[in-house]
């Protein structure tokens, strides 16, 4: 197959892959390197479902190209979990019953941990501020924030 | 579609210059990927500026300040002096979509798009901001206000984009605000919104202001009767009450479902005032 030849670190490994010039780095993510996790809702930077790192930045997987992130360093949900070690935020999560149907909830988790990296101790409402570009259709929110609460006391030992 | 990335900027005119269909260039992508999707575009190239060389700086210079056109505006937020010394620009380019969009966004995207409701723009407006122009002949600078014409029309040429946004060095005395309503508390878009930036005398009189106003007309509107009217005041009451006028006159609103003509007439003089008294008490007046 002809295209786009694409090299990137993702989760620490390097990765190479071929995309076309219009396709994006979510459809690279999951319909190319079978990384799933990531997921699409809208499509168009609207929900937060398709979030990851690139580059120190959190971004929407949807609105970037497969082609732009050449030499860029990715971070997915997949590289969140040490082995079976699970993060604190995914821990909290499902201790806080912080999900339903889940399509939200590898966005959320990627969104809260660039949150507390960036603010350890973060007000609720930081918090409902940080997170607004993520939508959730099952839970109301207020779990999703509690979890988040809690995983921040835990991280800060 | 062809997707290039060039490194210079002689490179990326010349990509925009000699393609042959339509070629758009690609800052943050949060407006033009979402055309594409919509296929409401159809780009035969892309030109991604991300890896232009300096493109990606926040320059500080014997002027003022230089914001690179792949800056994202999250990285605006992060830089203190540029908060310092203009907090109403970074407060409106920080409102721009959630923290995912800002990891990418761009204001000179956010003033190419030619939105009448892009948040940068009234605030950039009323900063008296320039946009240096690169393309095949000479450079140039234009006033940001200058950029659109219409809704999603800008004055670019075949072959040219904006390099940077330079903001000059705010005076002493002085500050800016940037103010928008939207039906939310976040992620919408502006049904109203005003930027006032000022300078006070030692007395703490309004000695010079700009007023901008966004999403009430085709394009971002400078409202010099706004700023006439706060000019040798100290915001008294009377002199907030006619410039509020000065912006309902100003408007040239479209009537929907998020915002009817009285409604934005009256926000945008009351997001105005509040604007000047943010911007005032920044410049140091009581
Ligand atoms: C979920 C969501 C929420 C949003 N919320 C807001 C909001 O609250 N307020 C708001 O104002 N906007 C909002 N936007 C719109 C958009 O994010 C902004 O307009 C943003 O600033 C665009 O910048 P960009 O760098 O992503 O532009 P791009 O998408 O890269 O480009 C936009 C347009 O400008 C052109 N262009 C870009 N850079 C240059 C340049 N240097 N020279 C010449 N042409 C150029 C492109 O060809 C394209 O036509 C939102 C978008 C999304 C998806
Ligand atoms: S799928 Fe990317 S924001 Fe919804
Ligand atoms: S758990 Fe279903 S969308 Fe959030």
């Amino acid at each position: 197959m002809s295209g786009i030849a694409v090299s990137t670190t993702i989760n620490g490994d390097e990765v190479e892959y071929l995309c076309q010039a219009d396709e994006t780095l979510l459809d690279v993510l999951r319909d190319r390197l079978e990384m799933t996790g990531t997921k699409e809702g809208c499509g168009t930077g609207d929900c937060g479902a398709c979030s990851v790192m690139v580059d120190g930045r959190l971004v929407c997987s949807c609105l970037v190209l497969g082609a732009e992130v050449q030499g860029s360093t990715i971070e997915t949900i997949e590289g969140m979990a040490d082995g079976a070690d699970l993060h604190p935020l995914q821990q909290k999560f499902i201790e806080h019953a912080a999900l339903q149907c889940g399509v939200c909830t590898p966005g959320f988790l990627i969104a809260a941990k660039d949150l507390l990296e960036r603010n350890p101790n973060p007000t609720e409402e930081e918090i409902r501020f940080g997170l607004a570009g993520n939508l959730c259709r099952c839970t109301g929110y207020d779990k999703i924030v509690r979890a988040v609460q809690d995983a921040a006391q835990e991280m800060k030992g | 579609m062809q997707y290039e990335r060039p490194e210079t900027l002689k490179d990326a005119v010349g990509l925009l210059s000699n393609s042959k269909g339509k070629a758009f260039v690609l800052a943050g992508g949060s407006d033009l990927l979402v055309r594409m999707r919509g296929e409401y575009i159809d780009p035969d190239v892309i030109v991604d500026i991300k890896n232009v060389k300096g493109l990606d700086q926040v320059a500080k210079t014997a002027k003022g300040f230089s914001i690179g056109a792949a800056v994202p505006c999250a990285e605006l937020g992060e830089n203190k002096a540029l908060k310092k010394a203009w907090p109403g620009v970074v407060e409106a380019a920080n409102l721009i979509g959630s923290k995912q969009i800002q990891g990418r966004c761009t204001i000179s995207g956010n003033l190419c798009n030619a939105s009448p409701a892009a948040d940068s723009v009234p605030a950039l407006v009323a900063a008296g901001a320039k946009a240096v122009i690169a393309g095949p002949g000479r450079k140039r600078r234009v006033a940001v206000e200058k950029i659109v014409t219409a809704p999603g029309k800008t004055c670019l040429e075949k072959g040219e984009l904006i390099e940077a946004i330079e903001l000059g060095k705010q005076a002493a005395r002085s500050g800016d605000a940037y103010l928008r309503f939207i039906p939310r508390t976040e992620m919408d878009i502006a049904v109203a919104s005003a930027g006032v930036n000022l300078t006070l005398d030692n007395k703490g009189v309004v000695k010079s202001a700009r007023v901008a106003l966004g999403a009430v007309a085709p394009t971002v509107v400078l409202v010099k009767d706004a700023a006439r009217a706060i000019i040798g005041t100290k915001l008294e009451e009377e002199a907030l009450d006619k410039m509020a006028l000065a912006c309902a006159k100003a408007c040239n609103p479209i009537d929907d479902k998020r915002g009817t003509i009285e409604f934005r007439e009256k926000v945008s003089g009351v997001l105005a005032q509040r604007a000047a008294k943010i911007a005032y008490a920044r410049a140091g007046g009581k």
